[in-house]
């Protein structure tokens, strides 16, 4: 995994409550069986006028020249402005997938849903809860300036304008930790090999039928 | 010290490691899996030289893609190749790392979510975990139940457990009883309505009171099933002789002696009297009414004698947004009553509500009567292959089809529309699914959540209408 440890990068407001990870990345997407190649159909029925099918080439397919992401200023965001409850709905780890592939390194809203939010990690991106007195000023501030840009910086855990105004964000430490260094949590867990088989073999002696008796 | 609530239970007995940066390590009984969510947790081991742990506590089963006719051709049966080699992948892995599998041509087949219960896979006092959020379905048993990514599905696989965090206690307790006609769809539709689709967000959410106890196992896995459509990973109902009845005797289940210990142990899976809840609702089960959505969020919701809002009436700047771009998508109007809302399609099906009980719910209402003319399908597809020949045995299948409905094979189908059941774009459907984003039945398609029950009134008249008057 990539690791992340600071960011700065333009914003990209995504001004819409509960945006469900179909909204993100629809079903016909999610037959691939690899983890690249999502970012082209990322909020495909938003970004496209016509309806997305899997192995095409988006390059020429007609965009929505309404979707945030279609118009100049926003093309190279790399952070994503949300409202409450983004990724809400299916636990598709191909919403993040699609995210990152696109180019973005950081989501901000002022709520994510849980399976969500807990995938993000996984794949280098970092979400970030900030109140939402201050996502309505971010918002004001992305569709004021052209260009706005924010800087994240994980290990202290702000988020800066180009004013200079900060905003800090809580993460768990056991997140920051694994998404600082890029590490892989698999390796971490069976370092605790031996824990899993010490219950295990305790659990057998209380509860022998989820062993096969 | 205050007692302990159900979910405070299932953590402790799952508890392999507590890490002093607040994580712990929680051990994992049950992990299904299916074709889409799979294929990548696979290759992640095999790059990475991993073995599963225990191979014993997977199993397997496609259900998102496959296509609900046809199915006695197998895997040729499905048209799309690139859903074709999703399915074809899951038997390869199922088969390179030993793991059960319940195939295409296996009469067991069927949504993960309703064969694992059918089977015994799903026990009470497990953890189950699925690469797919109606995991939570499986709470019903009084098991700790709850969708991961794939990136979780292959650390289950590679290490028997998540890395977690606990969540909170949140009690949604239903008071009395439901009156007739109404269903464990309308209730959690209620409560989500109640509390929002972000209203159990960081929790776990234990269902009580006494209407949830008079439900039986299948309203149970409906009421569960939802749990994650108000934010909660998590949803489950205490053990009681309901759960029990219904596990006894299923293939999976334990046998003998070790049938009496289990039940011993399942009995204390109850919040103690005295547990403490960070958060509490309540409702009464006498005030909920048959419920309908109009919207493209499971909270835009109401009863079958209610109106679409007027989005002037809301106060708040973002929902009130989000009503106008809803309507316009859904293409109603504010103040419509919601019996006005004319209908394309009907689906009854998906994890939410395949089981028998909701087929002999839905049957009840269609039998001698016919779907109104100006439909252009309705769908009954049941969750799994032991559904439908339980179905066909009870002669269900034949009120169906007389009734104009199509009968047809188990799978997800038109829940998320990865198969060939399909919305077109402007459709309004009756479903009996759980989720009615934008584009998730097909492009452009709008979707009404309901009940069974509702759903097959809906099919006869041609729009919603109360099924309790026709019941009658």
């Amino acid at each position: 995994m990539r690791a992340f440890v600071t960011h700065t990068g333009i914003v990209a407001p995504m001004d819409r409550a509960n945006v469900d990870t179909d909204m993100i990345i629809p079903k016909q997407f999610l037959k691939s069986i690899k983890r690249t190649g999502f970012g082209p159909n990322l909020f495909d029925e938003l970004r496209y006028l016509d309806e997305g099918k899997p192995d095409q080439d988006s390059s020429q397919r007609p965009l929505n020249p309404d979707f945030m992401l279609n118009q100049d200023r926003y093309r190279n965001a790399s952070i994503l402005l949300a409202r409450r409850n983004f990724g809400c709905g299916s636990s598709r780890e191909h919403a993040p997938w699609a995210l990152e592939d696109y180019g973005f390194r950081a989501i901000i809203a002022p709520s994510f849903a849980d399976i969500f939010y807990n995938n993000c990690f996984k794949n280098g991106l970092l979400p970030i809860v900030l109140d939402e007195k201050s996502i309505d000023k971010l918002f004001q501030e992305t569709f004021d300036e052209e260009g706005f840009q924010l800087a994240i910086d994980l290990e202290a855990q702000t988020v800066t304008t180009p004013s200079g105004e900060t905003f800090a964000f809580e993460v768990d430490g056991f997140r920051k930790h694994c998404l600082l260094k890029g590490l892989d949590d698999i390796g971490l867990t069976l370092e605790d090999a031996d824990a899993i088989k010490a219950y295990e073999a305790q659990r057998r002696q209380v509860s022998p039928w989820l062993f096969g008796g | 010290m205050a007692g302990k609530t159900l979910y405070d239970k299932l953590w402790d007995s799952h508890l392999v490691k507590q890490r002093d940066d607040g994580s712990a390590l929680i051990y994992i009984d049950r992990h299904l899996l299916h074709e889409v969510t799979s294929p990548q947790a696979f290759e992640g081991l095999r790059l990475a030289g991993r073995k599963p742990w225990r191979i014993d506590t997977n199993l397997a089963t496609p259900d998102h893609n496959v296509p609900t006719t046809g199915r006695a051709r197998g895997i040729d049966g499905i048209d799309d190749p690139v859903s074709k080699v999703q399915v074809e992948t899951l038997d390869r892995n199922c088969e390179e790392f030993g793991i059960t599998e319940f195939g295409m041509l296996d009469q067991r087949q069927g949504i993960v979510h309703v064969i694992s219960p059918e089977q015994g896979a799903t026990l009470p006092g497990m953890t189950i975990v699925c690469g797919d959020s109606h995991t939570s379905t499986h709470g019903a048993f009084g098991a700790l139940a709850h969708g991961i990514g794939t990136s979780e599905v292959e650390h289950v696989l590679a290490t028997q457990c998540l890395v977690q965090k606990k969540m909170k206690n949140m009690l949604v307790r239903v008071n009395g009883q439901l009156g007739a006609g109404v269903t464990a769809k309308d209730v959690v539709l209620a409560i989500i309505g109640r509390i929002g689709t972000a209203g159990g967000t960081g929790c776990a959410i234990e269902f009580g009171g006494e209407a949830i106890r008079s439900l039986s196992m299948e309203g149970r896995m409906t009421l569960c099933n939802m749990a994650i459509e108000a934010g909660a990973r998590a949803g489950m109902v205490a053990v009681d002789d309901t759960t029990i009845d219904y596990v006894r005797g299923r293939p999976f289940a334990p046998k003998g002696d070790q049938w009496e210990m289990a039940v011993k142990a399942w009995r204390e899976l109850h919040s103690d009297d005295d547990a403490v809840f960070d958060k509490v609702v309540e409702l009464d089960g006498a005030d909920i009414q048959p419920q309908v959505t109009w919207g493209t969020s499971p909270e835009m919701v109401t009863g079958i004698d209610g109106m679409v809002p007027d989005p002037a009436a809301e106060s708040d700047p973002i929902k009130r947004e989000g009503i106008v771009r809803a309507l316009k998508y859904m293409g109603l109007q504010p103040s419509m009553p919601i019996s006005e809302i004319k209908l394309d399609r009907v689906f009854i099906g998906s994890c939410t509500n395949s089981r028998i009980e909701d087929l002999r719910e839905a049957a009840g209402v269609v039998k001698g009567r016919k779907v109104a003319p100006t439909l252009k399908q309705a769908l009954v597809v049941p969750g799994s292959g032991l559904v439908k020949a339980q179905a066909e045995a009870e002669g269900l299948d034949k009120i169906f089809i007389e009734a104009g409905l199509e009968w047809r094979d188990p799978g997800c189908s038109m829940c998320l529309a990865m198969n060939a059941d399909k919305l077109g774009p402007g459709e309004h459907c009756a479903s009996t699914s759980n989720r009615n984003f934008e584009g998730r039945q097909g492009f452009g398609g709008r979707t009404h959540l309901v009940s069974p029950a509702m759903a097959a009134a809906a099919a006869i008249a041609g729009h919603f209408v109360d099924v309790r008057e026709m019941m009658n």
